[in-house]
């Protein structure tokens, strides 16, 4: 009587499992093997798409469709230079706010902070990452911009303008909306990505590694610098390349912002563009398949330039991981 | 989970049967697409006209570049756009125009206490400025002929359309006219500006030019009112000054011989006459030639029609200009000639 259940529910498991290798592993095999499969496709007809789009531009322009820097719809010219560099340019700014200041919050959240406070802190940071970019956009042209033009322009143009070689970077009239503002917007807006990333892995470093360091010795930063740094070395990366992806790609915000205008132009207060900003302004007008196809040639350079600066990332990634092994 | 899975069937029900009375709702609609520059004025004649006849139109102002390619990819009953196609543009995607109202391109300006209106420019010092020849508000130029007005000594930030739009065709078609130094950025929907910053649509110039101290932008009219935008009076081709005004944009249209112009083509600016407004513009609807869907065409002339006949007041308080009698008739004349079902009978 009292074997019985139990030899009942032995086999129950035993069939279950059974069936289970039998078909259960090798559907959940193809199933997660399509997905992977899925993705690759859909990169892949992204890229033909892309290319077959901009055929037509690519076509009549050749290679030089990169470095060309005319954007005339009357005579169909069409170069991606001033977009592409706007977007590099405005990507660069954004790093140089964003990561000092994300690895100073992270730094200051996981090893300063009060606890009693640094739950707090740590979600209206996240909240920061919740806030719709459009809104991001129009703070930066209502608030930022009169603010720019008003009292910060004109203080970076007298006190920078006339310095030798970076004083051109801040010349020119003040106008508040222009690369300088954008690369400032994409910075508050990368910031919260790479905070909550940085913090995630700065946490993940072992509590002995921490106390052993103190327990040798060693000063805040030294602990910082030479233990939880080298420890989560990866994340950090990676918590910065995603903020660069971000940057690059932004639309709305820094269509709001950056002023729209195709010129190149030393000066960091000039308006300028991005290939995001570019797309969203003129997909819908472009009349004409060269102009068409031209926007869709910027949309396959913004393609590569993100591939590019993912790779170069992932390649020092792997650099800095072969040495701490070695090391 | 039994209660939560009966509440999500009750609320599927309720989100089918809410799509379902949308679909039957947008079934009797007709959808437009196109032109920023008169989007006030066909925003309103639509509420008016949903009011009356239960009929909705939704109209999207992507701009006029976005109308003629909806309007030609077919996604849309009628495309608007304010800078017209030629004939032979329209024989090739075997389209109609017809103008629909008038209106006036002003420029505004940003200059702490200047008021609208108090400010005047000839077309000359318009396109030298967009040019970037003249970059101070307290150029020679400019001084000379706003005597009385306090003019800063800082630079002047133009301000222009990013996207392609029918007010810059208009603009730029008016700027070439006056200037012949304007022959090398050209006349189109967009253009490669020598200078400036891009806001997108009539919205985002009036937004740049209302944030911006030192501003000048071009947008329509109805814009700068809306937006209370200090716009500036012109130096006409007659050498006299004009405000933006009902009277002056009909002054410049009073010129306008539509009967000669072949399929409707006609630009409105720079035109001669002591009040002629020299930015005046009228803008345009396409439609179809051959109608698949000839109750929806038909929808679509009707609230036109209605327009026409109804919707002048509504235009006027706008500050636009609803078109002459005589231009609606041949205007309704060229509908039932041109505008037909798939077997050839007339749509009206």
């Amino acid at each position: 009587m009292y074997e019985n259940p139990s030899d009942q529910n032995q086999s129950t498991q035993m069939t279950r499992s059974h069936i289970g290798t039998r078909f259960g592993d090798p559907i959940f095999q193809m199933l997660t093997f399509a997905f992977a499969i899925m993705v690759l496709l859909i990169l892949g007809g992204v890229i033909l798409t892309l290319c077959e789009g901009a055929w037509p531009a690519l076509r009549v322009f050749g290679p030089a469709f990169v470095w060309t820097a005319s954007w005339n719809p009357v005579t169909k010219n069409f170069g991606a230079l001033v977009p592409l560099i706007g977007t590099m340019i405005t990507a660069l700014i954004a790093m140089l706010i964003g990561v000092p200041f994300s690895f100073g919050l992270a730094l200051f959240l996981t090893e300063i902070c009060p606890h009693g406070i640094r739950q707090p802190i740590a979600i209206a940071i996240e909240l920061l990452a919740a806030v719709p970019s459009i809104i991001y956009g129009i703070w930066g042209l209502f608030i930022l911009a009169p603010l720019f033009q008003r009292t910060i322009e004109p203080l970076l143009i007298s006190s920078l303008g006339p310095l030798p070689l970076i004083g051109a970077l801040f010349q020119g009239p003040p106008i508040g909306i222009g690369m300088l503002l954008a690369g400032l917007i994409l910075g508050l807006m990368v910031l919260p990505f790479i905070t909550a990333v940085m913090r995630e892995v700065f946490l993940s470093v072992p509590q002995v590694l921490r106390e052993s360091a103190y327990g040798l010795g060693a000063t805040r930063w030294e602990v910082t610098w030479r233990v939880v740094l080298p420890y989560c070395r990866t994340g950090v990366v990676g918590g910065i390349m995603l903020g660069l992806g971000r940057a690059l790609g932004e639309t709305m915000a820094v269509t709001f912002v950056i002023g729209n205008a195709h010129h190149l132009s030393t000066s960091l207060l000039a308006p300028g563009t991005t290939i995001s900003a570019t797309l969203a302004n003129e997909f819908t007008e472009a009349d004409g398949e060269i102009y068409t196809a031209s926007l869709i040639g910027l949309g396959l350079v913004l393609f590569v330039l993100t591939f590019f600066v993912l790779a170069i990332g992932k390649r020092l990634l792997l650099g800095a991981q072969a040495r701490t092994t070695l090391a | 989970m039994l209660k939560s899975l009966v509440k999500l069937g009750r609320a599927s029900l309720f989100a089918l049967s809410a799509a379902s009375l949308a679909t039957a709702a947008n079934a009797a609609d007709v959808s437009g697409a196109g032109a920023t520059f008169p989007y006030p004025i066909y925003a309103k004649w639509a509420e008016a006209y949903k009011a009356k006849t239960g009929i909705g139109m939704n109209y999207q102002s992507i701009g006029s570049g976005g109308g003629i390619k909806q309007i030609k990819a077919n996604t849309v009953d009628f495309g608007a756009s304010d800078k017209p196609l030629t004939p032979e543009e329209l024989n090739e995607a075997g389209l109609m125009q017809f103008p629909m109202v008038m209106g006036a391109i002003v420029p505004v300006v940003n200059l702490p206490g200047v008021k609208p209106g108090e400010m005047k420019f000839t077309g000359k010092i318009l396109a030298e400025i967009y040019l970037g020849h003249i970059k101070q508000w307290n150029d020679p130029q400019i001084v000379a002929l706003n005597k009385g007005v306090k003019l800063p000594n800082s630079a002047i930030t133009v301000v222009h359309r990013s996207d392609g739009s029918g007010t810059t065709f208009n603009f730029a078609y008016y700027l070439n006219a006056v200037d012949s130094d304007w022959s090398k950025v050209g006349v189109d929907t967009a253009i490669e500006w020598p200078t400036g910053l891009g806001g997108k649509g009539n919205e985002g110039v009036s937004a740049l030019v209302g944030q911006t101290q030192g501003s000048i932008g071009y947008v329509e009219y109805a814009y700068a009112l809306q937006n209370k935008l200090a716009y500036a009076d012109m130096i006409n081709r007659d050498g006299k000054t004009v405000s933006p005004s009902v009277e002056s944009i009909q002054a410049a249209a009073a010129n306008a011989d539509w009967a000669k112009a072949s399929g409707y083509y006609l630009i409105l600016a720079d035109q001669p006459g002591a009040k002629s407004w020299p930015m005046t513009a009228a803008t345009f609807i396409l439609v179809h030639k051959m109608q698949a869907k000839p109750d929806v065409a038909k929808e679509v002339l009707n609230f036109f029609t209605w327009c026409y006949g109804e919707g002048d007041k509504m235009a006027e308080d706008l500050a636009y200009v609803p078109m002459p009698n005589n231009v609606v008739q041949m205007v309704k004349k060229s509908w039932s000639e041109e505008i037909k079902d798939s077997a050839g009978k007339p749509v009206l």
